[in-house]
């Protein structure tokens, strides 16, 4: 019988809303960019049972959604659908909601309502209302002005408090002291009747200055949400073989002992023992060495590298903090430790300010007392000078130029991930770039184009048949048709042989083939071809290194490759100086040295055995394709796979340094305009308010010119 | 002057008004994804 009683009838929409609608998984789909991508994403997902609540966020091109289905049957529906999905580990992916961000927003939106309805009644006042209207109004403002400082200029004390706890001094202090004395001194006067009432200074302080906070803090989180969607791209899982069973589970629980299986193409998780006969290996990401690296029975393979060959099983030896990868990430902090804090213009400039302002304040104090003996006029007039001063023009200098420079940055594919960044590449006198993987990419196979005609098609046939992964680079790179071939026969992981025109033809391993090494070959009849993977330069990275010659940055190589290759290299590129077979450590050691000598070194770099080198440079950048480690050590993430707009990195970097340098020189003369008149006892709360607003928008308007560069 | 007694109560209140609004557009995270928004207004619905 049909549920007809009303209970039954709105049991299940009551279930529905109550069961939980946290979304359980993240997915980054970089590709979504409109309106129909969302609509096509969200239908998909939605009409999977077992999913629900799917939501597309364009801001961040992430998709959430609650869901009881593994994350590979997303993924899978997605990539069907034209959208790659790359699954965020769930540790990596902090709450979706950023606290930070949105606690400033509130705090910055409440001081500025504050602000606004302050400001229509301090208007009334200067308009000239007179006696108990006046003092009215004064109530009023302080009872909306005294909470909203409390709240809103909380970020301001906790940071001047935490400087001063140390007797240090920091920009936080004079704003703090400006606007607690502010809001102070006008409490007083209201409650004695007096002319004057700061509370709209007080309050414009703040919202001004939060303002400048948030852009920072806005710039920063973009930045860094930007840098988890590369990680995400990252396979942070590894397939684990119980008896027949192949389990995929979290890289973080593996155990010694546990039989792993490596696909090809992917990297290995843990240190281990090679199960299989034999495995060819890419090592480039952990010592720079180019040439693929051929491993028998039993050998050790590290966390890190790539697996070229067919798939093969290790046994995990060592897991965690003990794997090689782990100990060359301490090597990185150990780094860390060793490098000199930099101190930022924006911390320079505060040095300067903040005793300066305090000293000319007190001499107004004791001035003004000296001459009239009036404590509540030279208390006035001292504060009013700690006001006028205008640290709000001062507290956006920086943050104005480096929103606008970095947002700018971000739509040319750069990822700027530190706050001084920008400052610190514009020192750089020297760059230095890692070569493999850098610099260059693999490129062709050589040894292709050596054969006739005839062979070369013979080499695509075999090629087209064969299942080996490098057997599609070879087929792609030869423009010809295949002939057809007889008798084909493939052994996995040696190679694969054939009968053409009676000739025996064979593409694989040389020892399978009859030859002396393990190298890949042709082997056309009784005659041996070897063939050996070469390197390119990388698109746009010979303009790079010729623009920064003629900007006259020195540009040098570090490599962990042999001598012939990196001077071959080196030669082919134009860069000044290279140096060769170098271990990540000694890497280290010539940024660390070079930079305790004095150069300023933004170094370039990929792999494992560059982040050290890194971490100790007073600037460095990292490709997108690199290394996670290398990722996260460097200050700067390029996107893009070219190198050719690198150059305008630097340019762009140095425009904000003059930028910000001219918007410290507004603030002063600003300053030198104001404090005469502060101390002349004419600065009301008008000219107050007035010289805060005019100098904020100018600073703001000036740090927008970082757009109108080259 | 007894306009300011309505006045200023009014001018409170809307300031108040506009203050919880904000809150509000916090609240039911409107901030999340501003580009997302603004597309979803071109959606068809089915």
């Amino acid at each position: 019988m049909s549920a007809s009683c009303p209970a039954c009838v709105s049991a299940p929409a009551a279930m529905e809303t109550a069961q939980a609608v946290v979304p359980n998984v993240f997915l980054s789909v970089p590709s979504i960019h409109c309106a129909v991508c969302i609509g096509k994403v969200e239908r998909a997902l939605n009409s999977m049972s077992g999913v629900s609540a799917a939501r597309v966020n364009l801001s961040l091109h992430r998709v959430s959604a609650v869901s009881n289905r593994p994350m590979e049957d997303l993924v899978q529906v997605l990539g069907g659908l034209g959208y790659p999905a790359f699954p965020f580990d769930a540790g990596s992916l902090e709450n979706s909601t950023d606290k930070t961000g949105k606690d400033l927003l509130l705090r910055l939106g409440v001081a500025g309502f504050a602000m606004m309805n302050v400001m229509l009644l301090s208007v009334a006042v200067w308009s000239g209302a007179e006696g108990a209207t006046r003092d009215l109004f004064h109530l009023i403002s302080a009872a909306i002005a005294l909470p909203v400082v409390t709240y809103s200029g909380q970020p301001f004390f906790r940071k001047a408090w935490s400087a001063l706890r140390f007797g240090q001094l920091n920009m936080d202090v004079p704003i703090s002291l400006a606007i607690l004395l502010a809001a102070g001194m006008s409490l007083y006067e209201t409650l004695n009747s007096g002319h004057h009432a700061y509370f709209d200074a007080a309050l414009s302080l703040t919202f001004f200055l939060l303002i400048g906070r948030y852009l920072e803090h806005q710039t920063r989180a973009k930045a860094r949400s930007a840098a988890k969607d590369l990680t995400a791209l990252e396979d942070h899982s590894a397939k684990r073989v119980r008896g027949t069973k192949v389990e995929t589970v979290p890289v973080s629980q593996l155990r010694v002992g546990d039989q792993l299986l490596i696909p090809t193409g992917a990297r290995v998780p843990v240190d281990g023992r090679l199960k299989d006969a034999d495995a060819i290996t890419n090592r480039s990401l952990l010592t720079g060495e180019s040439d693929p690296i051929s491993h028998d029975r039993n050998a050790f393979l590290s966390a890190g590298e790539v697996n070229l060959g067919h798939p093969i099983k290790i046994e995990a030896q060592a897991v965690g903090c003990d794997t090689s990868l782990r100990q060359m990430a301490s090597m990185v902090e150990t780094a860390e430790n060793a490098k000199n804090t930099y101190t930022s213009l924006a911390d320079k400039a505060s040095a300067a300010y903040a005793p300066l302002v305090h000293i000319l304040s007190g001499f107004a104090f004791l001035g003004w007392y000296i001459t009239t003996g009036d404590l509540r006029q030279a208390i006035n007039v001292a504060i009013a000078v700690l006001i006028i001063t205008c640290p709000c023009a001062l507290g956006l200098a920086v943050p104005a130029v480096s929103t606008a420079a970095i947002g700018r940055l971000f739509k040319m594919g750069f990822l700027i991930k530190s706050g001084t960044a920008l400052e610190r590449l514009a020192a750089v006198d020297t760059v230095i770039f890692d070569k493999t993987g850098t610099l260059s990419v693999p490129g062709r196979l050589e040894g292709l184009d050596g054969l006739t005609q005839e062979n070369q098609c013979i080499v695509k046939a075999l090629a087209d048949a064969s299942d080996h992964p490098l057997s599609l680079a070879i087929s792609s790179a030869l423009p010809v048709e295949g002939v057809t071939l007889t008798d084909l026969n493939e052994t996995p992981g040696q190679g694969i042989s054939a009968k053409y025109k009676g000739q025996n033809v064979g593409l694989g391993r040389a020892d399978w083939l009859g030859g002396n090494s393990r190298d890949l070959t042709v082997k056309i009849g009784q005659a041996l071809y070897p063939l050996s993977p070469t390197e390119i330069i990388r698109d746009g990275a010979a303009s790079c290194v010729t623009e920064m010659a003629n900007a006259g940055l020195r540009t040098e190589i570090l490599s962990g490759d042999r001598k012939t290759k990196a001077s071959a290299f080196a030669d082919q590129i134009g860069v000044d100086a290279y140096a060769a077979e170098l271990n990540p450590s000694e890497k280290f050691d010539v940024v660390h040295k070079r930079s305790v000598d004095g150069e300023a070194i933004c170094m370039v770099g990929d792999g494992l055995n560059d982040t050290a080198a890194l971490t100790a440079a007073h600037a460095s950048i990292a490709p997108g394709t690199a290394l996670e480690a290398a990722r996260s050590a460097a200050d700067v993430i390029l996107i893009r796979d070219s190198f050719e707009d690198i150059p305008k990195l630097f340019q762009i970097a140095c425009k904000s340094v003059q930028l910000s340098r001219q918007n410290f020189t507004i603030a002063t003369i600003y300053n030198l305009i104001a404090i005469p008149i502060a101390l002349a006892g004419f600065a009301t709360p008008l000219i107050a308010a007035l010289a805060m607003s005019t100098s904020s928008i100018t600073v703001l308007l000036n740090a927008m010119r970082v757009w109108r560069t080259a | 002057m007894n306009v300011l007694v309505i006045l200023i109560p009014v001018s409170l209140i809307l300031g108040t008004a506009g203050l919880l609004g904000f809150l509000w557009t916090l609240r039911s995270q409107q901030y999340e994804d501003p580009h997302g928004n603004a597309a979803r207004i071109l959606l068809e619905e089915d």
